[in-house]
């Protein structure tokens, strides 16, 4: 157990966990979370469920485990590597950063000769793990391993952090911590679903919905801020409160759920701020669309720098978020089985 | 069968001659099989006594083209139904339609066109399909808008065990799966051939939702870049080498056990294989691996040059090797 | 309903608000519409509107359940900041162009509806390269005449900005122009054709869906093609009308009647038995070929749960997605007749007879 947020955001963001290697930072959170919930389970894609039972309405919350990271695709002769992908990553932004495998081993990501940054594609990256030869690289490497970036979690004056992987081990922390925190009954049944694959298209989210059957579902996710240099418009800043979300590419957000949020953060004066987020989405899109549909919402913690080995966060934005969750999932949802309206 | 597979028309949401040639053969061998609301056809090898069987699906239709419009002169328009790459198109020769009237992919000749044209590609828009009609009132009689056209071309056998042919993506993958289901097995396994694959995998999305598998192997068609101009790490996959193992594509992760699990299958049994070293472009599957509660699913592929071409080049022996592979799996999750 | 009256609804529906996740007021209006003409009108979870229609027949049975939908939403803004002099910048909902923007009247959907105008920079004050290009959203704002505190007090992060604009009947009687035509049309259709059945036996089980959120990826039709799992679905749309500088094939005659799709993501036995309903009746009809996605709601329905046949059926339209978008209303009618004859004549065995074709 750990005795600060602060200390739980550190473990968990410098977890292991690309999208698709999720095994690592799921056992590690099953550990935390398995005294708390009722039941605690995982699906045959690698999602994990923590739910404490109750009535209806049922809650899904969800979060994802994965974070963004690169798959090795070949092998050299040399026993240089080169690399793919795994969801988002701008390849100007690994020049030069390590890499970091399941089994522990770093690397380095480097480039080809280029003339101008515009050429800079996949195909002039490539990674190189100090190994002499293709055979020596094959010891310690596969076609198909994935890596994760290596920098290490940091404390800033004044509580704000950097971390790789805050997008959404963040997201992780706000759940973990609500979970500690709600009293033994709850009045309607929630359902805590570490997500896989989001940064793939809310892949897990979306099998994890179809598999519950929630009547409300919420995702806890990082934003985009507009509080930096030049930033494209937008209204959401580090340190202003957990960020209600109105919209992203993926979910226009109920209007009485996003009203319930509001409503429980106005009434116990948690700060919080709207969000209206112009491209990204989040598990909300996915479990929203689920069968029939779910009322769905998103609570959102703003996140300088996105997708970068250096991801910022203001810690009173998490403390404010569990807070928030608290509170909201310890007063009754309006709800009824016929009532098809929300 | 290669060639007679490969040589039916059957453009995405056309599929009706391919689902027909398949489930005679099946028929023929007394193999249960059904057809669903969009025309997936679906085949049960052996009544096993198990509540779930493992799925194959390999989907029947092809890239081509439809008909959009007929001019004033009786030329007619089109638009490509799927991914083609409109440097392939012109001076090809095409079937319209039910009948599979003969045309020609025209453009302005070469010596009309100002230098600066000849640089550059020919555009989608300034081409045409020429069916030697005068007119649109005689183009009328025999062609209607919404008809769709394929190439023609014969699968033709070269030499060291080539086969050159259009639409070996993914009447390879047909292959395979019907030569499991014909030949003489104890395996027991729902195979699935799906439609609408190149315009977005919609098949495999219903067939998958039908079916409620709970493991499924996809047999496709991947691109090979083996050849000269494209640096050999970005080759994606080499003819020759056996089937091509997904590691990841667009629409899906493959799930690390399987890849483990079929990479042991073939070392086992001794087959050749290889991981399929792109991780863009589509498959069926995304389709079924995210369907319902979520479906453990691998994709697995015949490497083929010049894909989504006229003119494709596939390798016997990574046909026999995937057949192979396909079995070995099979037997592994009976 | 007489031509008039479907008129007048369509003149009442087109001037409501009913941006992409705020609908509430005119699926509320399209239910007060078809209650008259249904047994039941139910609001799924997810919002859409289904009104149920059961069959009317001699025998008393129902044969099979087809699906008519056609959203109810529009293309609009959405507020994503508050400026210090008050104005607000904004992101489209739906594909919005920015170019049909500077100049446009807006509703602003705050404590209070507050007209504005969306404003860019003035001609004078730009450079010569700046002229020539496209002014971008992010450089557009709306101007409701507040300054900042006002402004904060009464709009917030999150609300909708609609197009303004009255619809007209056109001198000649028979065109229209008006905003949101793309999809009120439709839903006219679905009105007129709920009372055009009501009047004659037809031997099935009709569901009219006003679908929501369409015009942010088809988000209504995925949950209500799940939920209502009909045996058939023909959906509603617009399609673009003819206009100077297009290509053919591409864009349909306006008053040369309802189009029917052709392609992958449309049935063929659908698809003829409407072709065929048209010829007997003497309706003219359009044909238009899509070799992928429809963009519709038709899109959605096909794909739901072990698949659904379907078609769609489009009124031409021109100037799609402005607030001057145009139609005529005969096409619309024609629509209606050819829904009417083809539901009147369905019954079990075209279900049978489909699974051969």
């Amino acid at each position: 157990m750990f005795n600060t947020v602060e200390e739980l955001i550190k473990s968990l963001t410098e977890t292991f966990g690309p999208s698709g290697e999720e095994e690592t930072v799921r056992t590690m959170i099953a550990n935390l979370v398995r005294d708390r919930a009722d039941r605690v389970f995982e699906d045959a894609l690698g999602n994990l469920y923590a739910v404490k039972e109750s009535n209806r309405p049922r809650i899904m919350i969800s979060a994802h485990m994965d974070e963004i990271g690169v798959m090795v695709t070949n092998i050299d002769e040399n026993g240089f590597l080169r690399i793919a992908p795994l969801g988002g990553v701008n390849p100007i932004m690994l020049l030069g950063q390590r890499i970091r495998f399941k089994n522990g081993l770093t690397g380095t990501v480097y480039h080809e000769k280029f003339k101008e940054l515009k050429e800079l594609d996949w195909s002039k990256l490539y990674a190189d793990i100090g190994q002499r030869d293709a055979a020596a690289a094959e010891n310690n490497v596969k076609i198909g391993d994935s890596a994760c970036l290596a920098q290490p979690f940091n404390n800033l004056p004044g509580g704000r952090c950097l971390a790789k992987a805050m997008d959404d081990r963040v997201g992780c922390a706000v759940l973990i911590e609500t979970l500690r925190r709600l009293p033994e009954r709850l009045p309607q049944e929630v359902c805590f679903v570490f997500s896989i694959q989001e940064e793939l298209g809310l892949r897990g989210a979306k099998t994890a919905a179809y598999s519950y059957e929630p009547d409300f579902g919420i995702a806890v996710d990082v934003t985009l801020v507009g509080d930096t240099p030049k930033a494209p418009t937008m209204a959401v800043s580090l340190g202003q409160g957990p960020a209600i979300k109105v919209k992203d590419s993926s979910i226009l957000c109920h209007p009485r759920v996003r009203q319930l949020m509001v409503e429980t953060a106005e009434n116990n004066n948690i700060s919080h701020q709207l969000e209206v987020l112009e491209r990204g989405g989040t598990d909300a899109g996915a479990i929203h669309l689920s069968r029939e549909g779910v009322p769905s919402g998103a609570i959102s913690i703003p996140c300088r720098y996105v997708h970068s080995p250096s991801e910022m966060i203001d810690l009173k934005d998490v403390l404010n978020a569990v807070e928030l969750m608290v509170k909201l999932l310890t007063k009754e949802w309006p709800f009824s089985e016929e009532s098809n309206v929300f | 069968m290669l060639s007679e597979l490969a040589d039916i028309r059957g453009v995405s949401g056309d599929e009706t001659k391919i689902r027909r040639f398949i489930s005679e053969k099946l028929a023929d061998r007394g193999i249960e099989n059904s057809v669903d609301t969009m025309g997936n056809l679906i085949a049960r090898k052996n009544r096993g006594k198990f509540e779930t069987l493992p799925l194959l699906s390999a989907h029947m239709d092809e890239v081509g083209l439809m008909i959009t419009g007929i001019r004033q002169g009786g030329l007619l328009n089109f638009m490509p139904v799927g991914g083609i790459d409109s440097r392939v198109l012109v001076a090809k020769r095409v079937k319209i339609g039910r009948e599979g009237l003969t045309g020609v992919i025209g453009a302005k000749p070469i010596h009309l066109q100002k230098k600066e044209e000849q640089q550059k590609p020919y555009k989608e828009e300034s081409l045409y399909i020429d069916a030697g009609f005068n007119s649109r009132g005689e183009a009328e009689k025999y062609i209607c808008i919404g008809d769709y056209a394929a190439f023609d071309v014969n699968c033709t056998k070269m030499d060291k065990g080539f086969y050159r042919g259009k639409a070996f993506d993914d009447r390879a993958g047909c292959l395979v799966l019907l030569k499991l289901l014909l030949e003489n097995n104890s395996l027991c396994f729902n195979a699935v051939f799906t439609v609408q694959e190149e315009v977005g995998t919609r098949g495999a999305m219903i067939a998958a939702y039908a079916l409620r598998p709970q493991k499924a192997l996809v047999v496709e068609a991947t691109a090979s870049a083996d050849t000269p101009e494209t640096e050999k790490e970005m080759s994606s996959t080499v003819l020759g080498k056996g089937p091509a193992i997904s590691l990841m594509d667009r629409t899906i992760l493959v799930d690390r056990e399987m890849r483990d699990e079929l990479a042991g299958c073939a070392v086992r049994a001794g087959i050749p294989f290889q991981f399929r070293r792109f991780t863009g472009a589509g498959t069926e599957g995304g389709a079924i691996a995210y369907s319902r509660e979520g479906v453990k699913t691998a994709v697995i592929a015949v490497p083929c040059r010049y894909i989504h071409s006229p003119h494709s080049v596939i390798k016997e022996s990574d046909l026999q090797a995937t057949v192979s592979l396909t079995r070995a799996w099979l037997e592994d999750n009976q | 309903m007489n031509e008039d009256k479907i008129v007048n609804a369509l003149m009442e529906l087109s001037e409501m608000t009913a941006v992409s996740g705020g609908e509430e007021a005119a699926v509320t209006a399209v239910a007060r519409y078809l209650r008259p003409y249904v047994t039941d009108i139910k609001r799924d979870r997810f919002g859409n509107l289904l009104a149920f229609k059961p069959a009317e027949n001699a025998t008393g049975k129902t044969e099979l359940t087809i699906a008519l939908v056609a959203h109810a939403d529009e293309i609009g803004a959405m507020v994503t900041k508050i400026e210090p002099e008050g104005f607000l910048r904004f992101t489209p909902i739906g594909g919005l162009d920015p170019r049909t923007l500077p100049g446009q009247a807006v509703t602003v959907h705050g404590k209070n509806k507050f007209p504005g105008v969306i404003g860019a920079a003035p001609p004078h004050l730009l450079t010569e390269k700046e002229r020539g290009e496209t002014t971008p959203m992010e450089k557009l704002f709306v101007d409701i005449g507040l300054d900042q505190d006002q402004a904060v007090d009464e709009v917030k992060v999150g609300d909708l900005i609609s197009l303004e604009q009255h619809p007209v009947v056109l001198k000649n009687g028979k065109m229209m122009t008006g905003k949101s035509l793309d999809n009120r049309a439709g839903i006219s259709v679905l009105i007129a054709c709920a009372a055009g059945l009501s009047r004659i036996c037809h031997s099935v089980d009709v569901v009219f869906v006003a679908s929501l959120q369409e015009e942010v990826g088809l988000r209504g039709a995925v949950t209500a093609a799940y939920g209502l799992n009909p045996d058939l679905a023909v959906a509603i749309d617009a399609t673009h009308g003819d206009a100077p500088e297009l290509e053919e094939g591409r864009f349909f005659k306006l008053g040369e009647g309802p189009v029917i799709a052709i392609g992958p993501n449309l049935h063929p036995a659908l698809v003829d038995r409407l072709e065929k309903t048209a010829d007997k009746h003497f309706l003219s009809v359009q044909r238009e070929p899509i070799p992928g996605h429809s963009g519709t709601d038709a899109w959605a329905f096909q794909v739901a749960r072990e698949g659904i046949p379907t078609a769609l059926l489009s009124i031409p339209l021109r100037y799609m997605h402005t607030s001057v978008e145009m139609i005529n209303l005969d096409d619309l009618f024609n629509c209606v007749k050819l829904l009417g004859y083809f539901i009147g004549g369905l019954n079990r065995t075209f279900l049978e007879d489909m699974k051969k074709c």
